[in-house]
């Protein structure tokens, strides 16, 4: 388990980090001994293959050529267990070269890594395998798939080389395959839950598992002693009781693999696992006290010995949790600080996790109690600093390795098994323990929920003992700590083996198989799992604080008392120095949850946009009151997430793959024919940065417009739904009012619906991302109230822009924006393009972030919407998105300045898909024109009078719905400041492309006819 | 803690008290005990700077409130009974109700536990927590890192997704039924020694 290579790469890779993110030095060498860390640690599997000996001849000298820093930890850390099937002459035979060989095959060279990726490959696929029907999946436990699987494969490799190739080498499963679930698991453990519960769970963790080890060791010793035992199962007492630890242990990822599936509540959970991850430290002790006296001879064990033990114990556990607890600190600290390096961000959590994994295993204290605890207290600080897409990296990453982790330990497992070679098969012994470990665990369980239920609030029932008791799953750790036994010193090993793999494979088989059926007949509590609410949230913080109140009152320090008092000391130093200013500052959970719920409100919104318009209904999944919605465990929620409604907002602007073409394309059109401006022109590639917050925040900005755009275009409908019918519904005496805003509110009179730009800051046509699309209870406002384009220059949204203003994809629009600027100008003699200087009037219109949002539109029904299905996203999108778009473009009409056919010229330009594909329709463009203040209302209630018009509209609508996508919107460059012209240009992008390419390619005055003004 | 038949004698109507609250004796005396420490100059009663008094109360966003809650209809001063019986409201549920129709509903049932904690909405006592009320608690509880801004969102959010009639204001069966998911029994409730 001690592996200095190992570590020091860690460290090396860590410091390497910390110099890239000190000095933005280029992350070269970095990343490239990460990407060697990944192959070094699983190559140490598959270093026991042969590779074909018809091959091995062509072998180059793998040594040479493979980095040596990847190298060395291979040697270090392969296992003696292993048999080495290669003679290591083969292995870098010389040839010399008699010829040019056009083609070499370099088995030797990868054959590590390439095993490693096929294993893996192998895994997945048999885990999408599984899924693919339901019915297995529903039924059988994963793990227990899994084992068979592996029990298939082992065989079939058996069968075919006549030796057992694979197993579960206990090191690689120490130091590779376990970490990345404990840190899965800790680092989502829900630290409220666990700590309510931690007094359950560490008497469980610590007293449950002495007894078991103990109790299944002596019983063991005493049918040894009783005769019932094969003669050849040589063991003493010191034997058993060092079987009984490593066998008592209940496992985590057993634990975890069975009761994500089985939904049991999650106090019962929460005990359950929280017991498997804390146990650890006993398991560490007990098998280490009782491997040193076998090893020692028990005779020479003296009392001191025995101290010792129970001093090591508060030794490993205490100082695994204490590394945890550091490196957490440390981990936190850093992630302050990496506003510059947001890309190395996840790495910086996975490092520093798995460094304080690596440290208490060279320091022999428990590993798992390091990683668990690092993870759990970390997280609060991590998740606050750490941008929100590096969030989602770590999230996924972590899911995705615990996954396949966990999947290759239930393979390897069952490939292990199948090697007759180490196991000898003794019916008693493996009977006996079988019922032992059964046993003994269920008086444990009852025995010490007695005692706890004298002390717990919520007292454990019938019910959940028995669940507690049949939840104790044995799995890989014991099978590893078994293997890791000295076959010289414990005699028995071979009877230990196999009895525990038959233990192992019981418990996770027929006890996860069964546990299902149990949990039903049983009617456990399952887990209520909902999605949470504002209201529980907020009153459950109220709850904390009248408990912690009422506790004072009483006179009781008990566990109320000191949560306030910790959170109370988190909230005045720990925060603050380990939060980020502008992290702490937005840091509560309240705000979190309405920020969620908004998201959630508006990506499920827009997922099922169009069932709304047709069925009139619309389901809100935050708003459980008004409709309902099937319940979803996290596991499932996780696991659908990437089909289903998408509830991360981040994962949406990672899925379009196709604008990145287009942009390419747009980009060489740009580059290629455009003239290039000066100081426009940099390179934008960086290997720091994949995406800069800019556009990030573009992304979400614009998605939260549409979002407006469709919420604001609903509310209306229903308006003028609510008109026609003569409803008169009940308006909200309290109107809307905003202390903080800090643009003003436009002037009465003056239609709100504007577009306004900003010539001092490069922020134009800015929603408030803060401000969310529905979040408002007034059922009603003004009647004339449409689309608002607020140009809002928020202090939080300069400030993330400045640092970023110089990133590539910025730039990318800056040139964008200039390039334009410049087919502007170019043409600007002939065509009038100078009109755009309207906007050099420098329109600080003040915007109302206020009247953007006001109303949950689908509250109440919205009688039948007339609706478009747009090809682009085969979603329904109102007709009356167009009429919202019409009448912002209306509202530049109502501005002082510019001329009618200025304004035209806008609107050209603003609308290039509508106006170059669809010149039948002037109608429907000119009348914005005479009414330039037109009520929207109105509108839409008249809306039915022309079924022409209605048709362009549906028309126009299409064309327009990819201005609605989250698209990008150019922005100007600080150099177009110059010609002083700003123009919030939104193009579809592909529109754009051809636009350009019509501006760029083709003569101005084609270009301009197209417009058919 | 000097707990005998003595300290419970004093108390008065000690029986019904624990009848009612369900407090057993020790809890009783113990509590009586808390009692007068908490009454700084022996008066038998309790006013609301004795609670004031107790320190960890003051860094208590609620702290104030949770007091008001102990004086009921504006009286000044409670006797032990009174504020035994407010405690009582935490005591854990036992898990073996008496099904018994027409016994009284015992005072931690849920429907008070959420009493108390509604009647900290609810300053003005008029059955619902409105949109000012609740704004009041938001800024206590949240603090200053939450622009007012922001504040008036989340209320105003909260309240329409508890607010099932459509009079902007929380009522106290909307209250209810609002935290119908969450295992209030458990969740307001302390384990008393």
């Amino acid at each position: 388990m001690h592996s200095p290579a190992l570590f020091q790469i860690v460290v090396l890779v860590t410091s390497a980090f910390f110099a890239a993110w000190t000095a933005d030095f280029p992350g070269s060498d970095a990343s490239v001994i990460s990407e060697i860390l990944e192959p070094v640690g699983i190559a140490v599997e598959s270093s026991q293959s042969s590779a074909p000996p018809l091959h091995r001849q062509y072998g180059i000298d793998t040594g040479k050529i493979a980095s040596a820093a990847a190298r060395a930890p291979v040697n270090d850390i392969t296992d003696p267990i292993v048999i080495p099937t290669s003679p290591p002459g083969n292995q870098h035979r010389e040839t010399e070269p008699v010829s040019f060989e056009i083609v070499k095959w370099n088995w030797e060279h990868a054959h590590g890594p390439f095993l490693v990726a096929v294993w893996i490959m192998v895994a997945s696929l048999a885990k999408i395998l599984f899924h693919l029907s339901s019915k297995v999946t529903t039924v059988v436990p994963e793990s227990c798939l899994l084992i068979l699987l592996g029990l298939g494969l082992g065989g079939i490799v058996l069968a075919a080389t006549n030796r057992t190739e694979y197993q579960l080498d206990p090191k690689m499963f120490f130091l590779f395959l376990l970490p990345p679930i404990v840190l899965d698991s800790g680092y989502f453990m829900p630290s409220r839950l666990f700590f309510d519960n931690i007094g359950t769970i560490l008497m469980y963790a610590v007293v449950g598992t002495l007894w078991n080890s103990s109790a299944t060791g002596l019983a063991l010793w005493g049918i040894k002693q009783a005769g019932l035992m094969d003669e050849k199962v040589d063991a003493g007492l010191m034997d058993f009781l060092l079987f009984g630890s490593l066998i008592s242990a209940v496992d985590p990822v057993a634990v975890l693999a069975v009761f994500e599936e089985v939904h049991v509540n999650e106090t019962l959970f929460i005990i359950v696992f929280g017991e498997s991850l804390l146990n650890d430290a006993v398991t560490v002790v007990l098998y280490k006290v009782f491997n040193t006296f076998v090893e020692m001879g028990s005779d020479k064990v003296r009392a001191v010995d025995y101290v010792k033990g129970v001093a090591s114990f508060f030794v490993v556990s205490l100082g695994g949790t204490v590394v945890g607890l550091v490196f957490a600190f440390i981990l936190a600290l850093t992630t302050r600080f990496t506003k510059r390096a947001r890309i190395i961000e996840p790495l910086f959590v996975f490092l520093l996790v798995y460094l304080s994994y690596l440290t208490a295993e060279i320091a022999s204290l428990s590993s798992i109690l390091a990683m668990t605890f690092c993870g759990l207290c970390c997280k609060k600080y991590v998740e606050a600093n750490i941008s929100q897409k590096s969030r989602t990296t770590v999230k996924y990453t972590m899911k995705t390795m615990a996954s396949i982790a966990e999947t290759i330990i239930f393979m390897f497992l069952g490939i292990s098994a199948v090697d007759t070679s180490m196991w000898t098969w003794d019916s008693a012994l493996v009977l006996f323990t079988l019922v032992f470990v059964f046993v003994f665990r269920a008086v444990g369980v009852i025995l010490q929920t007695w005692v706890l239920n004298r002390f717990r609030l919520c007292p454990l029932d019938r019910i959940d003992q028995v669940m507690m008791s049949y939840g104790g799953l044995r799995g890989a750790v014991a099978f590893a700590l078994v293997i890791l036994l000295d076959k010289s010193k414990v005699k028995a090993k071979d009877y230990f083996v196999a009895t525990t793999i038959t233990v192992v494979f019981f418990t996770v088989m027929f006890q996860g198989l069964t546990i299902k059926p149990l949990v039903k007949w049983l009617k456990v509590k399952r887990s209520n799992q909902h999605k949470p609410t504002l209201n529980e949230e907020l009153h459950e913080r109220a709850f904390d604080h009248i408990l912690a109140a009422v506790e004072d009152i009483a006179g009781h320090h008990g566990y109320h008392h000191w949560r306030d008092k910790w959170e109370h000391f988190d909230k005045k130093y720990l925060s603050q120095l380990l939060m980020r200013k502008s992290a702490y500052r937005i840091k509560d959970e309240i705000w979190d949850v309405y920020q969620k719920l908004n998201i959630r409100d508006a990506m499920s919104f827009v997922d099922q946009g169009g069932h709304v318009l047709s069925s009139a209904k619309l389901s809100l999944p935050s708003l459980p009151s008004r409709t309902s919605f099937s319940e979803t465990s996290v596991t499932n929620l996780l696991r659908e997430n990437g089909s289903g409604v998408c509830l991360d907002l981040q994962v949406i602007d990672t899925v379009r793959s196709g604008k990145d073409k287009e942009d390419t394309v747009m980009h060489h059109v740009l580059a290629g024919n455009l003239y290039k401006p000066r100081k426009r022109y940099q390179a934008n590639y960086s290997r720091h940065f994949i995406s800069a917050d800019e556009q990030e925040w573009q992304d979400r900005e614009v998605i939260q417009r549409n979002m407006r755009c469709r919420l604001e275009s609903f509310r209306s409908t229903k308006h003028s739904v609510y008109q026609s019918k003569g409803k008169s519904r009940h308006k909200k005496s309290q109107k809307k009012h905003r202390s903080s805003d800090v643009n003003g509110e436009v002037p009465n009179g003056k239609p709100k619906r504007n577009i306004s730009w900003q010539d001092t800051v490069p922020v134009v046509m800015t929603m408030d991302s803060e401000e969310e699309e529905e979040d408002n209870s007034e059922a009603e406002k003004e009647e004339d109230e449409g689309i608002t384009f607020v140009a809002r220059a928020a202090d939080e949204v300069l400030l993330e822009r400045k640092p970023s203003s110089e990133s590539p994809s910025t730039r990318n629009y800056q040139l964008l924006s200039t390039a334009l600027w410049c087919t502007q100008s170019s043409h600007k003699k002939t065509l009038s393009y100078c009109t755009l200087g309207v906007c050099q009037s420098p329109f600080l219109l003040p915007p109302s972030p206020t009247c953007a949002e006001k109303e949950l539109p689908w509250k109440g029904d919205q009688g039948d919407l007339p609706a478009c299905v747009s090809s682009e996203t085969t979603k329904i999108v109102p007709i009356d998105l167009q009429q919202a778009w019409n009448q912002s473009i209306s509202s530049l009409e109502s501005l002082p300045s510019p001329p009618v056919s200025e304004a035209q010229q806008l609107q050209c330009r603003t609308l290039p898909p509508a106006r170059l594909e669809e010149r039948g329709a002037p109608a429907a463009l000119a009348r914005p024109l005479q009414d330039p203040r037109f009520q929207f209302p109105e509108r839409a209630a008249a809306a039915g009078r022309s079924s022409e018009e209605d048709s362009t509209e549906c028309i126009q609508q299409q064309e327009l719905r990819p201005l609605m996508s989250p698209d990008k919107q150019p922005r100007p460059g600080p150099s177009t400041g110059s010609a002083g012209a700003r123009w919030p240009v939104q193009f579809n992008r592909a529109a754009r492309v051809s636009l350009l390419k019509n501006l760029v390619t083709a003569s101005p005055y084609k270009g301009s006819g197209q417009t058919d003004l | 803690m000097g707990c005998n038949a003595s300290t419970l004698a004093k108390i008065h109507n000690v029986d019904e008290l624990i009848l009612e609250t369900g407090f057993s004796s020790s809890h009783i005396c113990h509590l009586y005990n808390r009692f007068h420490s908490l009454d700084k100059d022996d008066k038998g009663l309790l006013n609301r700077d004795d609670f004031q008094n107790i320190s960890e109360l003051a860094v208590n966003p609620l702290g104030d409130r949770i007091i008001n809650n102990f004086f009921p209809d504006r009286v000044d001063l409670i006797d032990f009974n009174s504020f035994a019986r407010t405690l009582a409201r935490f005591r854990p549920v036992e898990n073996s109700p008496k099904k018994e129709p027409d016994s009284p509903e015992p005072i931690n049932s849920r429907a008070n536990k959420l009493k108390f904690a509604f009647q900290l909405y609810d300053q003005d006592k008029d059955g619902k927590i409105s949109n000012n009320e609740l704004l009041q608690v938001l800024r206590l509880m949240l603090g200053v890192q939450v622009t007012e801004e922001q504040l008036d969102n989340i209320t105003d959010r909260t309240i329409q997704e508890a607010d099932l009639d459509g009079d902007n204001a929380i009522s106290f069966e909307e209250f209810k039924k609002s935290l119908e998911k969450v295992d209030v029994e458990t969740v307001l409730s302390i384990r008393f020694l």
